[in-house]
């Protein structure tokens, strides 16, 4: 018989706990698949967020560091720059990185900064139980935003690929979607190009990654991709959003 | 053995490549600059690497990922910088990762001044970032000593897996005196199997510090803190001057120690039993040698460029058997030694009259 799907040895047997419906569970396996199929389980190093993902060394099999909130790309930088021939990656949510980090992120893109960021942007705090986030889009109601998100007051979200782009030192920025099989084949093939790119020395990479949090947003699995669709791809830019190589 | 007419500054950045440090991430900040823009300059040569950081926040936080990766780190600052980095600082210590911080203090609080000042002291030997942890500090007073003590540093973070501070200020940063780079004897030091290298030929590593069962929250707090305690057991350093004899004793480190001992010179001259005890690790502060002194003193002074810090430690050393008194400078202020030396005689008269 043709296997033709298996659990890929890039992730551990440890149970997620992400909740019922959230895309992190995907996002976690493309990530995982690509480190595996690239042969980097020996030779790569993740560095983790502080939010739903920040528990996520339990499930990669490879060496991993906790950063504290936001400094994931300073942290990544310290690993690189001490071992330039590894490969490291950060993994970070929209509050972690668009927020209280968009210091690291930006000036880790302008170094050129030979590493992956994978960013997962759920329009929302997670961890801490649905807060406004720098990404909650217009009239998206949160614990913090309860009458909706009122831009004269908490102004608008930051499209964060589409400001990577901007950074010359970005060698590889994609913003993607794991909605649909169609769009998970995609993100994949998204995240394995800008791993690829790391391992050709051309400078930073970034990978967007439109996420779900059902919690968080009160939906179903099922009506939380539907929201997704019908509000953050068309508040969010989705594309190969800069190639230096293909430039 | 070759003498080198070095500014503080330089001299602690020398020591650090001698030491091998490979990695050093900073941003610039007065009084403190030299030793970024030296590092800059010497590192490549070493096949080191310099990064500037954005800011300090970020530096500390790149040198928690080259200290994870198994090299040895550095980065240097000033207060309001050194303020910046105690979030990082924090994770350092929960993470046990050997990273040496350099902090040339300035006066604060806030922007402060650029003078003198050892106002920082809380920060460094309570804590300063939240949660329960220490980092080993170090308080040179001369520039051979920012050189023996830089060195040093690096074997007490790699053998302790521990953050280590020097703290310095700018006198000390900027004064130029001859110095020497001795051979050293190394300590044995423990292998970094713990490092995140890549897991190849290994069981994974992985360097965090979240935990939420209480349980191992309390498992991790006892073992940071019997290692604390065994700090404190085998590396207590100071010294002693003039206190064979001493009655009384000045303590004072750093800066304030060079003052302190010009005070004791010119007391001695009056024929007035005084001493100087210089701590040269603040923390772990040295109580033993309070201990050893404490049936023949009948009174302290501590000198500090603070409204009063070190001398709750000198307090708690010699359990207030004593009266402590404060002789302090501030705002980038700095005492003369006649001054020290009459705050002395105002404080203990009974030292002068008898005499």
């Amino acid at each position: 018989m043709k296997e033709v799907f298996k659990r890929t040895g890039a992730l551990t047997d440890a149970p997620f706990h992400y909740c019922p419906g959230c895309t992190h569970g995907i996002i976690h396996r493309l990530v995982a698949e690509n480190l595996e199929e690239l042969n980097l389980l020996g030779k790569a190093i993740g560095v983790t967020p502080v939010g739903c993902a920040g528990f996520c060394q339990q499930y990669f099999n490879i060496d991993m560091q906790g950063a504290a909130h936001g400094r994931a790309p300073a942290v990544a930088t310290g690993i690189k720059r001490a071992l330039p021939d590894r490969f490291v990656f950060t993994y970070q949510g929209d509050g972690d990185l668009a927020s209280i980090g968009i210091a690291e992120v930006m000036h880790a893109a302008a170094r050129g900064e030979n590493i992956t960021t994978i960013f997962v942007n759920n329009a929302i705090y997670g961890m801490t139980g649905g807060q406004m986030a720098p990404t909650t889009l217009p009239g998206q109601k949160t614990s913090t935003s309860p009458f909706g998100r009122e831009p004269s007051v908490a102004g608008y979200p930051l499209d964060m690929p589409k400001i990577i782009a901007q950074i010359q030192g970005a060698a590889y920025v994609a913003s993607v979607s794991v909605d649909s099989p169609k769009n998970v084949l995609q993100a994949k093939k998204a995240i394995r190009q800008a791993f690829e790119y790391q391992l050709a020395g051309r400078g930073f990479t970034f990978v967007s990654v439109l996420s779900t949090c059902p919690t968080n947003w009160g939906m179903s699995p099922v009506k939380a991709l539907e929201w997704l669709r019908e509000n953050m791809m068309k508040n969010y830019t989705l594309g190969v959003l800069k190639d230096a190589a293909a430039q | 053995m070759k003498k080198y007419l070095l500014k503080g500054n330089e001299a602690i950045a020398e020591a650090a490549v001698r030491a091998g440090c490979r990695l050093f991430f900073g941003y610039p900040i007065t009084p403190s600059t030299e030793i970024i823009e030296y590092m800059a300059k010497h590192l490549p040569a070493v096949n080191g690497t310099f990064v500037q950081a954005e800011s300090e926040v970020s530096a500390i936080n790149m040198c928690f990922g080259a200290a994870g990766a198994g090299v040895r780190v550095m980065t240097a600052s000033s207060s309001p910088g050194i303020s910046l980095m105690q979030e990082g600082l924090s994770y350092i210590a929960a993470n046990e990762l050997p990273v040496v911080v350099v902090n040339i203090v300035r006066a604060g609080p806030g922007l402060g001044g650029l003078g003198p000042s050892q106002a920082d002291y809380f920060q460094a030997t309570k804590g300063g970032g939240h949660g329960d942890y220490r980092l080993i500090v170090l308080a040179p007073s001369t520039v051979q000593e920012l050189v023996n003590l830089t060195q040093d540093a690096f074997d007490l973070a790699d053998l302790y897996r521990n953050p280590v501070m020097i703290m310095a200020d700018g006198i000390l940063g900027q004064m130029m005196e001859p110095v020497v780079f001795q051979e050293r004897e190394t300590r044995q030091l423990p292998a970094k199997d713990w490092a995140t290298t890549g897991a190849e030929g290994r069981p994974r590593n992985t360097i965090t510090s979240y935990s939420l069962q209480n349980e191992i929250g309390e498992a991790n707090c006892l073992r940071w803190e019997a290692k604390y305690r065994s700090i404190a057991a085998a590396e207590q350093r100071w010294e002693q001057y003039m206190t064979d004899d001493a009655a009384y004793l000045m303590v004072a480190y750093g800066t304030t120690a060079r003052i302190a001992k010009a005070a004791v010179q010119m007391a001695r001259k009056e024929g007035i039993k005084v001493g100087l005890l210089r701590p040269i690790t603040l923390w772990p502060f040295p109580v033993d040698g309070f201990k050893s002194l404490q049936g023949q003193i009948k009174g302290y002074l501590s000198v500090e460029l603070s409204a009063g810090q070190m001398i709750e430690d000198v307090r708690l050393a010699t359990n207030c058997s004593a009266p402590v008194h404060l002789c302090n400078r501030q705002g980038g202020m700095v005492p003369a030694p006649e001054e020290v030396l009459e705050r002395f005689k105002e404080v203990f008269p009974a030292a002068a009259a008898a005499v």
